[in-house]
């Protein structure tokens, strides 16, 4: 098995350490809230107000389960268009009481339903990556494990996007991509290889900036060894981007994402 | 690669040109010339080419066949208005995708244009706009770095220049070949048009056949005022990885312009020969 496909299965890993146990790990505090105030509560977005260190911070993931009933309440970490919306409106109270963002990223991608398209899936997303754009307060992103395409992307708009030694994050799945492109799901491998999704090769890109190792005997049997990393690194960040002003830090932001692309003229 | 049904006209070449032209001499019509007949994807009619005007809609049902550029500018802008912005932005091979050189040679040579977008500044009805246009025809519109970076500067320029923009889509998403650079256009073309809007700028998006994925779940949707064209199909997910995923049966007229403008996604429907027109008032009415 090649590394890159070792690692997808490492972070599609049941066991793999979900969204609030980081939360929970990280954090003092985490009261979770609920809703989107539109429509519903979707399980797929967890998120609220937590403590890092005495600072007040909001806190929005995307939450897996662990088994069956788990992942029925979090329809398998898929957001639909309110676990989007709830995300922003995190992000927004966020802006409004002066709290850093930290999001966390674990997810195939957002769901694809029939409810999920009625409610505006694409309208959900675009505006998280607008409004991420211009919020006056600083963001960090984690991904954690999987990141699937838009659906990953509404809630890494951030300033600064870290990632664990086997987090992914791709354009589509290594699956997606043989299938569609070449017609020939028996070459996920290649394609996974081809892809450059893990951490090291988004680190190449500039997609990430921070890379948090795994223990040897697994993330799931010691998620200290990776907070601990996590930690540390929030320690450093956090200060330094509540010291810019709203100007400076918007303007690195959109430097940021302005960066991306290769072509000629 | 036919993700979406295929919502455009095309010429019949050889067998079922000739059958048609032998059936015509049959009823001792006079017999035409090879490519003069085109078929309607929607309503299957063979339909002589001449028929077909310049808002290329279906004689005999009105569907809205899918344009180039350089078509939509024509019955879009006032004549002789349009300047072309970034003409000589072409692709590289961010993810060395093998075979990626021939792969845009081919839509360049299908599509007869660079890229899948044209950007540009126009008058439409005397009034000054920033221009996006996207094409189909390559690469099924696909976003990659250059249709992200031309979209983009277009915003930036509309913003310095304090314009109004109107982008016109067309997409299945964003570019798979370019893998992570495709999906990360999503957030800089979002941005961009976040600084567009915070100075007060006037954004329409025009949706056409079809707007998905990518495109759907970044700019298409962030328009202050949305408009579509007749039975395009908008959304997000494809309808195949939906039908895969929830294993039932798709409404009827799942994810078209209808359903849009039902379920609050569309400020209207607007029929070809009357987007102009439209346009128009729209920018009569943000012009003071
Ligand atoms: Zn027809």
């Amino acid at each position: 098995m090649s590394d890159t496909m070792r690692k997808v299965a490492i972070a599609r890993k049941i066991a793999r350490p979900n969204t609030k146990e980081f939360i929970e790990d990280i954090f003092d505090d985490f009261l979770e809230f609920h809703g989107d105030r539109l429509y519903a509560d979707d399980g797929a977005v967890t998120g609220g107000i937590a403590s890092f260190e005495g600072i007040p911070v909001t806190v929005v993931g995307i939450q897996k389960g662990h088994d069956l009933d788990e992942n029925v309440q979090c329809n398998f970490g898929q957001p639909g268009p309110e676990g989007y919306r709830k995300a922003l409106r995190l992000m927004k109270q966020a802006e409004k009481f002066k709290r850093p963002v930290i999001t966390f990223i674990n997810t195939a991608g957002a769901y694809p339903g029939i409810g999920a398209e009625e409610r505006g899936q694409g309208e959900a997303i675009a505006r998280n990556l607008k409004e991420m754009s211009n919020l006056k307060t600083p963001i960090i992103s984690i991904f954690t494990g999987e990141g699937g395409s838009g659906g990953a992307l509404a809630l890494a708009v951030a300033d600064t996007v870290w990632m664990l030694e086997n987090g992914l994050f791709s354009v589509l799945s290594p699956e997606g991509f043989a299938s569609i492109l070449w017609r020939d799901s028996s070459r996920v491998e290649e394609a996974a290889t081809l892809m450059k999704m893990t951490a090291k090769d988004l680190m190449k890109d500039k997609v990430v900036d921070k890379i948090f190792y795994e223990a040897k005997e697994g993330i799931e049997n010691n998620l200290q060894y990776t907070t601990d990393q996590i930690k540390t690194a929030l320690r450093e960040t956090l200060p330094e981007l509540r010291g810019l002003s709203t100007e400076g830090l918007l303007g690195r932001r959109y430097k940021r994402f302005r960066q991306y692309g290769e072509f000629t003229e | 690669m036919n993700l979406f049904g295929k919502k455009s006209y095309f010429s019949l070449d050889g067998n079922e040109d000739k059958k048609k032209n032998d059936r015509r001499k049959k009823r001792n019509e006079p017999s035409i010339p090879d490519g003069m007949w085109i078929k309607c994807n929607t309503c299957k009619s063979i339909i002589y080419k001449k028929e077909v005007t310049e808002y290329k809609l279906c004689p005999d049902c009105d569907a809205h066949f899918r344009m180039s550029p350089e078509e939509r500018i024509a019955i879009t802008c006032d004549e002789g208005s349009f300047t072309e912005l970034d003409s000589n932005m072409r692709p590289m091979n961010p993810m060395r995708y093998p075979g990626y050189d021939e792969v845009i040679e081919n839509a360049q040579k299908k599509a007869g244009i660079p890229e899948a977008v044209v950007t540009g500044h126009a008058k439409i009805d005397g009034y000054e706009v920033v221009l996006a246009i996207m094409d189909s025809h390559f690469m099924m519109g696909s976003m990659g770095s250059v249709v992200g970076e031309k979209v983009t500067r277009a915003v930036e320029y509309a913003t310095q220049y304090r314009l109004p923009i109107i982008i016109f889509t067309t997409s299945g998403g964003a570019r798979m070949q370019e893998g992570i650079m495709s999906l990360m256009q999503m957030a800089k073309v979002s941005a961009a048009l976040a600084r567009h809007d915070e100075a007060g700028l006037l954004y329409v998006t025009v949706l056409t056949d079809p707007t998905t994925g990518g495109v759907t779940a970044s700019f298409a949707m962030l328009g202050d005022i949305i408009l579509a064209e007749p039975k395009a199909l908008i959304g997000f997910a494809g309808q195949r990885v939906i039908q895969g995923t929830i294993h039932q049966k798709l409404p009827e007229g799942f994810q078209r312009a209808e359903f849009q403008l039902e379920h609050g996604f569309a400020d209207r429907i607007v029929h070809r020969t009357k987007i102009r027109e439209e346009l128009a008032t729209i920018l009569k009415l943000h012009s003071s």
